[in-house]
C-alpha cells in the first residue's frame, strides 16, 4: 500500500480474484497514485509482481478509455508527435543547435539516446547539452538520431498502454538496426531501464550516461580543471538504483570532481526515497493531500548539510527542483544533474 | 540352476480395485499364460498380503518354479517384500522381476481396453527379462566400530555421547577452539526459559571426560575417502600456538596481550572485545587458550615489543610460536555430519538499516546483549541507555524470495517471543512491539508461551516492516498493519531483527568432501524426506541438526539421537550388506579413457595401471550404487550392470514392441 494514498494493491488483487477486474479498477481510487518505483516489488518476500499488476489494471482503464485527461493527452501526443509533451517531432533536435554533434547515420561507436524530456524541456536541454560537451571533450565517437528519435515507451507502458509501447519498441529496434547500433547511452534511467529490460529481441548494449562518464574518468579520458567546493548529496533515481543496481558509477563521478564533498542521506542506495516522478506521474496529479515525497527528499538533503542535491534522472531533477522553487529554498540548496556538475568542472 | 530349464510363475495383482478397475486382470492372466517358459499365470486380489505370498511359495515348491514375475505396483514399494518371499522358498532373491501395472498403467489410463493391452505388454517384458535373470550373491563388508562426528554443536555433542555411551569410539572434530556451537551463545531457551549454558555445559564436560570420545578441537576435516565401514579421513589440526598439555587456562596471557580489548569477539558476535590469546567463553571445552594467528603481531609481523608479553606472562611455558599444523589420519566406519548453520546476514535487507545503525541488532547479537555472560553482563543497554521502546522484526531472511530463502527458519517466532519476554522481565516499562507475517508456534508448549508473552503486554502487529530510518537518535520503524490496512509508525530505541538460519558458507565444499547432496534450499539432503530423515544418499553418512535444515533444540537433539542410532546399528552388527546390482567392467574391452570416473557421483570407478601404460577401470563394489551412469557413458561398452544387462533390457524392449 502507498503510505499516503488510498491505494492498496492487495485490495485490487483480492477483488480481481472473483470479480470483474475492470469494474474493480473503475470503482476504486488510487490506481494512478503508484509511481512504479518498485520498492514494494523489491521487498516482497513472495515475489508478487506488484508493479506489473498496477500496469495491467491501468491497461484495463486505457482499453475502456476511462483515463484522466492529462494521461489521455500524453498518449495522444505519442501517436501524433512520438513524444508525450505535445510538441512537434520536427522540433526534437532543436536542443542540439550550435553544438558539435553528428547524426548517427554518419556513423559512431555509440548512439546517444536523448529521450523526450531532455529533448523538449528547457531545463533538461541543459543536461543533454552538457552530456554532448562531456562526450566531445573525452573524444567519444557518438551520434544522435535527431528528429528520427522517438519515445522509448517506458512511461507509456507504465500508464497502461502496452499496445503503443510494443509498437514503439518495434519501431525503435528497427531504427537501431538500420544504423547498426551496438551501444546506446541514455540520459534517463527510464529509457535505460526499458531498453535494458523490456525490449524483447534487442541486440545492443545499454548504458546510463553516468556509467559511461565513470568509465571515461577511470580510463583517464576525462580530466577536470576546475574545482567545485561544495557539499553534495546524491539522490538515487529508482529506475537506475533500486531497479537496476547502478549505485556506484554516479558516486564515482561525483567524488572524482575536485572539491566536491559527497555526503550521503540516510535513505541512500537501495533505501532511496522515490521522488514521485515515475509511472506516468509526470502527467497526472496524485489524489492524496499530503506532502510530496520530493519535498521530504529535499528536506533530507538539507538535513545532511548538502548545498547541492545531485541526481541523474530528468524526472527526479524536475520534481526536486520544483520543490526548491515553490518552497523558496533556492538560497539554501540547488538541484543539479551530475552531467551539469561534470561540465562545470571540465 | 544355470543348467535347469527356465520355469516362470507370473502373479497379477488386482490391488483391490486400483488395478482391476482399469485393467482386465483375467485377460492379462490368460494372455501371459501362453508365453514360453510360463508354467503358471495367476491373479490375486492382494499379492502383497500373506495369502498372496503363500501362493508364490507354494507354487515354487510344488511346480519347481525358478523365476518369478509379480505384476503389481512400483518395485520401490514391494520388491523387497517379494525378494524375501522367494528367498523363503529357496530361490535367489534376484530371480524376481516386477512389472509395474499400477503407477505406470492403471493409475494413469482410463480406457480399459488400451490399459489392458499395455498391461499385457509390460508383463510380457517382465517375463522376457525373467528368462534371462541371473542369480546374484549378496555381499557384506566389515564396519569399523569407530565413528567420526563433524561439528561440536549440540547436535554433534548429542550424537557423540550416544555413540560413545554405546561403547564405540568417537572422533569429534570441531572447527572452533571450543565445542558448544550456537547453543552456547544463547541466553535462555524457549519455551521453558532454561538457561542455555546451564543445560549445555554438563554435556560439554561429559564429552571432554568420556573415555570413548577423542575431541579434535580447532581442527577441520580436509579429506574423506572410502565407503561405509571403512572411511579414511584426514583432519587438519590448526596450530593454537599454545601447548594443550601445559595450558592451565589461567588467562594470564590474555591479560598481558598488548592487543587486549581490541579484537572483536566472535562468540559475542561483535558485541564484545577480546585479546589475541583467547578462550571463546568462560565454560569453553577444552578450557585452553588459542592464539588468534590472524591478529597476533608476533605471528603476522614477527615482532611484538621486545618479546611477546603473553609468552612472558605464562608461568607454565605454554606459549609456543613454533607450533605447526598437524594432519591426523583416521579410519572410521560411520560419519555423522553436524556442521550446523550460519545466521542470515541482515545487510541483505538494506531497508532495515542493519550495519548502518548501532541500535539495529541481529537475533544472535541480542542474545549476547541479554546474556549474563555477555558484554554487558545481561543489562539491556544500547547507546549507554536502557531502551524505552523496542521493536522486533520477524522473518528477516526467512520465507523471503527476494533473498532466495523460501523456507521458514522455524526458530525465529519463538526466539523473538522469548526475547520480548526477557526485555519485559528486565525492563517492565519498555514498550514492546513485534512485527510478523504469520506466527508459527508449533512445538510443545510454544503456543502457550506465545499467549503468555502477549498477555505480558507485548504488542503483535501483523505486517512486514517496510523501512527503518533515522529520526534524531531514535529509529523510525514504518510498516503497514495489514489487519487494519493502515500505515503504522513506531519510534524505537532498539530494533531486534529475527534473523533466520542459512546453510554454512562452505556448505558446498563440505558436500563435495563427503559426496553428499544439497536440497534446493542449500542444506544437506536427507535420504527420504519422510522415511529416511537422518540418512544421506551415501551409506554410512548421517545428518544431525541444522546442517540438514533449520531446527530448534529439541528437534536437533532428537535428530542427533536418530543419526547416532543409525550409525550404531551398522557398527553394532559389524557388517553391512552392499548393493549387488553393481557395475562390472569387461577389462578386455576397457580402454582406460576415464569417462566412468568423471560421471560417477559416488567415486566408485578408479583407473588402475594393470601393465605399464595400460589403464583399466576398476569399480569398487562397496561404493557402487548401481545407478548405471558409467555404463551409459562408457564409449566402448565395456561396463555392464548386473541385473540390468544389455541383453536383459533389449529382451524387454523386444517384448513390448
Amino acid at each position: 500500500m502507498l503510505r499516503k494514498s488510498h491505494f492498496n494493491i492487495r485490495k485490487f488483487i483480492y477483488d480481481t480474484f472473483d470479480k470483474d477486474a475492470a469494474k474493480v479498477v473503475f470503482e476504486r481510487e488510487g490506481i494512478w497514485d503508484c509511481t512504479t518505483c518498485s520498492a514494494c516489488l523489491k521487498k516482497c518476500p513472495k515475489g508478487v509482481d506488484t508493479t506489473g499488476i498496477v500496469m495491467g489494471l491501468r491497461g484495463l482503464m486505457v482499453e475502456d478509455g476511462r483515463i484522466p485527461p492529462p494521461i489521455r493527452d500524453a498518449l495522444k501526443s505519442i501517436a501524433i508527435h512520438k513524444n508525450p509533451w505535445k510538441i512537434s517531432a520536427e522540433e526534437r533536435s532543436r536542443w542540439a543547435e550550435g553544438l558539435h554533434v553528428k547524426n548517427i547515420s554518419e556513423g559512431g561507436d555509440i548512439l546517444y539516446y536523448v529521450g523526450c524530456t531532455p529533448a523538449y524541456d528547457a531545463r533538461l536541454q541543459k543536461v543533454a547539452r552538457a552530456i554532448v560537451e562531456i562526450l566531445n571533450r573525452a573524444g567519444v565517437d557518438f551520434g544522435i538520431l535527431g528528429n528520427e528519435e522517438g519515445c522509448c515507451g517506458s512511461e507509456i507502458r507504465r500508464m497502461g498502454d502496452v499496445w503503443t509501447f510494443e509498437y514503439l519498441a518495434e519501431e525503435n529496434i528497427e531504427i537501431f538496426k538500420k544504423y547498426n547500433v551496438k551501444k546506446i547511452v541514455t540520459t534517463s534511467p527510464h529509457c535505460y531501464n526499458t531498453f535494458k529490460n523490456e525490449y524483447k529481441g534487442a541486440e545492443f548494449e545499454v548504458q546510463h550516461y553516468t556509467e559511461l562518464i565513470a568509465s571515461l574518468i577511470e580510463e583517464g579520458r576525462l580530466s577536470f580543471t576546475r574545482q567545485i567546493d561544495k557539499t553534495v548529496t546524491y539522490h538515487d533515481p529508482c529506475f537506475l538504483g533500486k531497479q537496476n543496481g547502478v549505485f556506484d558509477p554516479p558516486r564515482k563521478v561525483l567524488t572524482s570532481i575536485p572539491g566536491i564533498k559527497l555526503v550521503e542521506m540516510d535513505r541512500a542506495r537501495e533505501r532511496s526515497l522515490c521522488c514521485e516522478g515515475g509511472g506516468g506521474r509526470m502527467w497526472v496529479e496524485s489524489e492524496d493531500s499530503e506532502d510530496r515525497l520530493a519535498k521530504i527528499r529535499v528536506g533530507e538533503a538539507m538535513d545532511v548539510g548538502a548545498q547541492i542535491l545531485a541526481t541523474s534522472c530528468p524526472f527526479c531533477l524536475l520534481t526536486l527542483e520544483d520543490v526548491v522553487k515553490t518552497g523558496d529554498l533556492e538560497e539554501s540548496i540547488k538541484v543539479m544533474d551530475i552531467a551539469e556538475l561534470v561540465k562545470e568542472a571540465l | 540352476m544355470e543348467t535347469a530349464e527356465i520355469r516362470i510363475g507370473v502373479y497379477i495383482c488386482h490391488c483391490g480395485i486400483n488395478i482391476a478397475s482399469t485393467v482386465d486382470v483375467d485377460s492379462v492372466r490368460d494372455s501371459i499364460s501362453k508365453l514360453p517358459n510360463v508354467i503358471v499365470s495367476r491373479d490375486f486380489k492382494y499379492m502383497c498380503s500373506d495369502p498372496g505370498q503363500e501362493l508364490v511359495i507354494k507354487d515354487i515348491k510344488e511346480k519347481g518354479l525358478n523365476r518369478i514375475v509379480v505384476a503389481s505396483c512400483s518395485p520401490r514399494m514391494h520388491e523387497p517384500t517379494f525378494r524375501m518371499t522367494i528367498q523363503q522358498a529357496g530361490l535367489n532373491p534376484y530371480c524376481l522381476e516386477m512389472a509395474n501395472i499400477r503407477e505406470q498403467c492403471s493409475w494413469v489410463h482410463e480406457d480399459r481396453e488400451y490399459a489392458t493391452e499395455k498391461a499385457v505388454k509390460l508383463v510380457s517384458a517382465a517375463v522376457a527379462k525373467a528368462s534371462l535373470l541371473e542369480p546374484l550373491e549378496e555381499k557384506e563388508v566389515e564396519v569399523r566400530p569407530e565413528a567420526l562426528v563433524i561439528g561440536g554443536g549440540i547436535a554433534g555433542i548429542q550424537a557423540s555421547l550416544d555413540i560413545a555411551d554405546a561403547g564405540f569410539k568417537v572422533y569429534l572434530v570441531e572447527r572452533e577452539p571450543s565445542i558448544g556451537g550456537h547453543m552456547a551463545q544463547l541466553d535462555k531457551t524457549f519455551p521453558t526459559l532454561d538457561c542455555s549454558a546451564c543445560i549445555l555445559t554438563p554435556r560439554m564436560v561429559e564429552v571432554e571426560r568420556h573415555p570413548n570420545i577423542e575431541l579434535l578441537s580447532y581442527s577441520e576435516v580436509i579429506d574423506v575417502s572410502g565407503y561405509i565401514g571403512n572411511f579414511h579421513v584426514k583432519v587438519r589440526k590448526k596450530p593454537r600456538y599454545i601447548k594443550m598439555d601445559k595450558c592451565t587456562g589461567c588467562g594470564m596471557c590474555a591479560e598481558a596481550c598488548i592487543m587486549k580489548g581490541r579484537i572483536i569477539s566472535e562468540f559475542d558476535v561483535g558485541m564484545g572485545k577480546r585479546s589475541v590469546p583467547y578462550i571463546p567463553f568462560p565454560y569453553a571445552v577444552p578450557s585452553k587458550y588459542t592464539m588468534d594467528s590472524e591478529n597476533c603481531l608476533f605471528i603476522t609481523k614477527g615482532k611484538c615489543g621486545k618479546s611477546p608479553a603473553c609468552k612472558d606472562a605464562c608461568s607454565s611455558d605454554a606459549v609456543d610460536f613454533e607450533q605447526k599444523e598437524e594432519i591426523v589420519e583416521l579410519d572410521v566406519g560411520t560419519i555423522v555430519v553436524a556442521t550446523g548453520f550460519d545466521l542470515f546476514d541482515a545487510k541483505e535487507k538494506p531497508e532495515y538499516g542493519y550495519g548502518l545503525y548501532d541500535n539495529v541488532l541481529s537475533g544472535l547479537e541480542f542474545e549476547r546483549l541479554v546474556s549474563s555472560s555477555g558484554p554487558t553482563q545481561g543489562k539491556i543497554i544500547i547507546g549507554g541507555k536502557e531502551p524505552k521502546n523496542v521493536v522486533f522484526v520477524q522473518c528477516v531472511g526467512s520465507r523471503d524470495k527476494s533473498v532466495g530463502n523460501e523456507y521458514c527458519s522455524r526458530v525465529c517466532c519463538m526466539y523473538t517471543a522469548k526475547q520480548a519476554h526477557l526485555v519485559h522481565e528486565k525492563l517492565p516499562d519498555a514498550k514492546l512491539t513485534v512485527f510478523y507475517m504469520d506466527i508459527r508456534a508449533f512445538g510443545k508448549g510454544y503456543e502457550e508461551f506465545y499467549d503468555r508473552v502477549r498477555e505480558e503486554g507485548v504488542r503483535y502487529i501483523r505486517g512486514n516492516v517496510s523501512e527503518i530510518i533515522k529520526k534524531g537518535d531514535r529509529l523510525l520503524v514504518m510498516a503497514e498493519d495489514t489487519l487494519l490496512g493502515e500505515p503504522v509508525d513506531i519510534e524505537a530505541d532498539l530494533v531486534v531483527l529475527a534473523t533466520g538460519i542459512v546453510p554454512r558458507r562452505d556448505v558446498k565444499e563440505v558436500a563435495n568432501l563427503l559426496k553428499i547432496s544439497q536440497s534446493p534450499d542449500g542444506f544437506f539432503l536427507e535420504g527420504h524426506p519422510k522415511m529416511r530423515p537422518v540418512d544421506t544418499a551415501t551409506d554410512g553418512i548421517y545428518l544431525a541438526g541444522c546442517a540438514q535444515g533449520p531446527k530448534d533444540i529439541p528437534d536437533t537433539v532428537a535428530q542427533a539421537k536418530g543419526a547416532a542410532s543409525s550409525a550404531m546399528t551398522k557398527m553394532a552388527r559389524g557388517k553391512v550388506k552392499v548393493e549387488v546390482t553393481t557395475a562390472s567392467v569387461d577389462t578386455f574391452v576397457c580402454r582406460g579413457c576415464g569417462r566412468c570416473v568423471e560421471v560417477c557421483e559416488y567415486g566408485a570407478p578408479n583407473l588402475e595401471e594393470v601393465e605399464p601404460g595400460i589403464l583399466v577401470s576398476q569399480i569398487n563394489d562397496s561404493i557402487c550404487k548401481g545407478c548405471g551412469a558409467c555404463s551409459v557413458a562408457c564409449p566402448s561398452g565395456a561396463i555392464s550392470m548386473k541385473h540390468f544387462k544389455n541383453e536383459q533390457i533389449l529382451s524387454q524392449i523386444e517384448a513390448v514392441i
